[in-house]
């Protein structure tokens, strides 16, 4: 054996520097993985009781494509890595008008939702208990307005944050960590609206 | 004389570490350390193996002589719904994510968890899981009258959990607590993933990383696409029982199968996500007492993630009975029987690092050779049980109560007995005692052995699970009284077990920081390691740091 001593410090060197991905995007990463897998149990049960209802009302009676509510979403999408990248470069004030943007967007598909459910209950009497699709339309848009709104809460809590001047560029990270989150509850709506309004109708 | 001042020395230390109780209390509540969160796991799922093992002797009590009537029926429902719910969730679950939750962070070089304040926040959800279901035998019926626990049997099957059938709040009880835990599992997995990935020290790179980190990975990354699936369903149930929804209401055309689906699709990986842990254990303790590297270790590292992946889509066999149609028995049959292939690969491995080895018998190897003839066994039943045709004439009986039970009791709590002789001197500073492991060993072996081998034999003559008596005359008689006593053999090892865990603590011969001679990080720190555990932080450039250590002239690099 010719290994000595000698061979430490000629491979220590070698060793490429240690770098580590962000602790918070990967916890993020884990996060969505486990929702995913949350809404994929709703979305199959949505499918496997498409038309399984024993009484009315029926999807195609009371369902109407929510176009403005969408649109709104998905744009949040932009707004908010508008703010990200914003940050980054370290312009506060164009990260503000971006999250100020996400939560006006977010809002307006919160409050076409509760109109469309209104609308539903009010006009139609379709609640919950009446069949399996009030059942399944309710607990899946149900669950997923309830991750906007979790979204919601944490961007208007940062939004406060920017207005008050606490946020410097050193924050970006952790900005991107609560966009991955809002990019989830994005891509989620458009696996909700093909399911519920274009497949289900 | 020496011996006065000896005992004053004593005295101090004494009053140095006697504090108010209200002091400790407060220092354990309020920690967010990972090796004393990961004690509280341990321990707390310690309380519930007492617990639940004394629910099982009941059982065995009541079925060991035929037409008994030492339980009522509704009684014996309850426990074996509380048993098997106690076993997986407040017994498998947090003793082995307490293990992960201390070992981890030491065998990659860590100072703590990713994020220590979610570690305490899954920990505390968890725990309160587990005193809700136990809530339930006071307040299952409600404020009004008497309590009960749930019956509904650990997978609650639709119909049977609809209020209807099952009135009062103990379901209720048993999905929350399940829904909790459920949300502490994946607090800690998302913990123990981002720790692995993001707090290794330097020169510790995934091809490097101990196997028991590898596998509380892949364990972590199954929690997330299983207990979710669980999660789900229980929002689903709770939506039933409380708004009136339908999901698993038959009288409104809701399916009752897609409640098992949405059950098994957690319920067949949970098994690899209890069992992984445990493959973790034997891998770090089989080779420091062979005196040998681990034979094949990229084999061993792509078989568990093999594993993990296969176990995803193995859930239905679970469900032969049901009537799935040609296709789907073909898929499942095929899909079980390749998931021995990776586990065949694991075996061999073991065997393989013993091969040649210096082997020395301490009490943490003893329960490792055992787990390996038990799991072998276990296996070979599961292989049995894959084929559809034997399925549907052995579905719910009690050979399939004793194939799981080998996997649950002979695979992974022997080894995690192992699990405990070997890590205990890191943890306490002391040793446990070899003679009273020796009697615990033996005891439980020759124990679990009478339990298991034989439970096999009523199910082979056709004898029914959850059935709370039988009448004589049917061949079982002498089979369910072995079982029996099986059983006592059982609890007087772990009653050992305890007794010696206790005593050690006390009494235990002192460890120093590497008593078994051992590779990984975590025997670089003293016993039991400080708050930060590490002072320097640590570099490795294989995958026996402390080898290199002790072994200057021969280092491990230069033959991976």
């Amino acid at each position: 054996m010719m290994q000595t001593a000698s061979t430490i410090p000629i491979a220590a060197p070698r060793e490429p520097a240690w770098v580590l991905p962000y602790r918070g995007i990967v916890g993020m990463v884990c996060l969505i993985l486990a929702e995913s897998a949350i809404f994929l149990i709703f979305v199959v049960a949505y499918i496997y009781y498409i038309g399984k209802s024993l009484s009315g009302p029926t999807p195609a009676q009371v369902l109407e494509l929510p176009i403005l509510g969408t649109v709104c979403l998905l744009s949040s999408s932009f707004t908010v890595h508008f703010a990200v990248s914003a940050l980054r470069k370290g312009n506060v004030r164009g990260c503000t008008v971006g999250v100020a943007g996400t939560v006006l967007l977010g809002a307006i598909f919160l409050m076409t939702t509760a109109r469309e459910w209104y609308h539903l209950i009010h006009d139609f009497g379709l609640t919950i208990r009446t069949n399996l699709f009030g059942t399944t339309f309710y607990s899946l848009v149900g669950l997923h307005a309830t991750h906007v709104a979790v979204g919601l809460i944490m961007l208007t809590i940062t939004l406060a944050l920017l207005l008050s001047g606490r946020v410097k560029e050193a924050h970006a990270e952790r900005l991107e960590v609560l966009s991955l989150y809002w990019h989830f509850v994005d891509g989620v709506w458009v696996v909700v609206f093909l399911v519920v309004y274009v497949l289900g109708r | 004389m020496a011996n006065g001042t000896v005992l004053e020395a004593i005295d101090q230390t004494l009053e140095l570490k006697r504090r108010p109780p209200l002091d400790v209390v407060y220092e354990w509540v309020s920690t967010v350390d990972h090796k004393k969160i990961g004690l509280m796991y341990i321990v707390y799922a310690l309380i519930f193996l007492v617990i639940a093992g004394f629910e099982a002797v009941l059982m065995r009590i009541q079925l060991a002589v035929p037409n008994n009537h030492f339980v009522s029926p509704q009684v014996f429902n309850r426990l074996f719904t509380m048993h098997g719910t106690t076993m997986v969730f407040f017994v498998g679950m947090p003793i082995l994510f307490g293990f992960g939750n201390y070992l981890v962070p030491l065998m990659i070089g860590a100072r703590d968890m990713a994020f220590p304040r979610l570690n305490a926040f899954s920990f505390w959800i968890s725990a309160f899981g587990g005193l809700l279901l136990y809530f339930s035998y006071l307040g299952g019926d409600g404020l009004y009258g008497a309590g009960s626990a749930p019956d509904v049997g650990w997978f609650a099957y639709a119909p049977l959990t609809a209020k209807v059938f099952s009135p009062g709040h103990s379901t209720d009880y048993w999905t929350l607590s399940i829904l909790l835990t459920g949300i502490g599992t994946t607090g800690t997995a998302l913990n123990i993933v981002t720790t692995t990935i993001c707090m290794r020290c330097k020169g510790m790179k995934l091809s490097r990383m101990p196997l028991f980190v590898w596998l509380m990975l892949v364990t972590s990354g199954l929690v997330f696409v299983a207990v979710s699936p669980l999660t789900a369903a229980q929002i689903m149930l709770t939506l039933d029982r409380y708004l009136g929804a339908h999901f698993f209401d038959t009288q409104a055309g809701g399916s009752a199968v897609l409640w098992m689906h949405f059950f098994w699709i957690f319920g067949h990986p949970e098994v690899y996500i209890l069992v992984l842990p445990a493959f973790g254990f034997v891998n770090e303790i089989i080779p420091v007492f062979s005196r040998k590297a681990i034979f094949g270790y990229p084999a061993m590292v792509a078989a568990s993630v093999g594993i993990g992946f296969i176990s995803l889509s193995v859930w239905a066999h679970h469900m032969f009975t049901v009537g799935l149609g040609p296709a789907g028995n073909t898929f499942f049959v095929f899909a079980t029987m390749v998931i021995s292939v990776p586990t065949g690969i694991k075996i061999f491995n073991w065997l393989a690092t013993l091969w040649g080895g210096k082997i020395i018998f301490k009490v943490p190897m003893m329960f490792c050779i055992a787990f390996l003839f038990q799991f072998l066994v276990a296996g070979l039943t599961g292989i049995m049980l894959s084929s559809a045709p034997f399925n549907w004439q052995l579905s719910a009986s009690y050979f399939v109560v004793a194939h799981f039970h080998y996997v649950l009791v002979g695979a992974i709590l022997t080894a995690l007995f192992g699990a405990f002789y070997y890590w205990y001197p890191k943890v306490t500073g002391r040793m446990m005692s070899e003679t009273l492991g020796k009697w615990h060993f033996w005891l439980f072996i020759i124990g679990f052995h009478l339990t298991f081998d034989f439970m096999h034999v009523p199910g082979l003559l056709g004898m029914p699970r959850r059935i709370y008596t039988y009448e004589a005359g049917r061949g079982w008689e002498w089979w369910n009284l072995i079982v029996g006593i099986g059983a006592l053999f059982q609890t007087a090892g772990t009653l050992i077990f305890v007794y010696n865990l206790v005593r050690s603590y006390h009494r235990g011969e002192i460890a120093g920081h590497d008593p078994w001679d051992a590779w990984t990080l975590e025997w670089a720190t003293p016993s039991p390691p400080p708050a930060y555990n590490f002072a320097v932080e640590p570099t490795v450039s294989s995958r026996r740091p402390l080898w290199d250590l002790k072994h200057p002239e021969d280092q491990d690099e230069n033959y991976e």
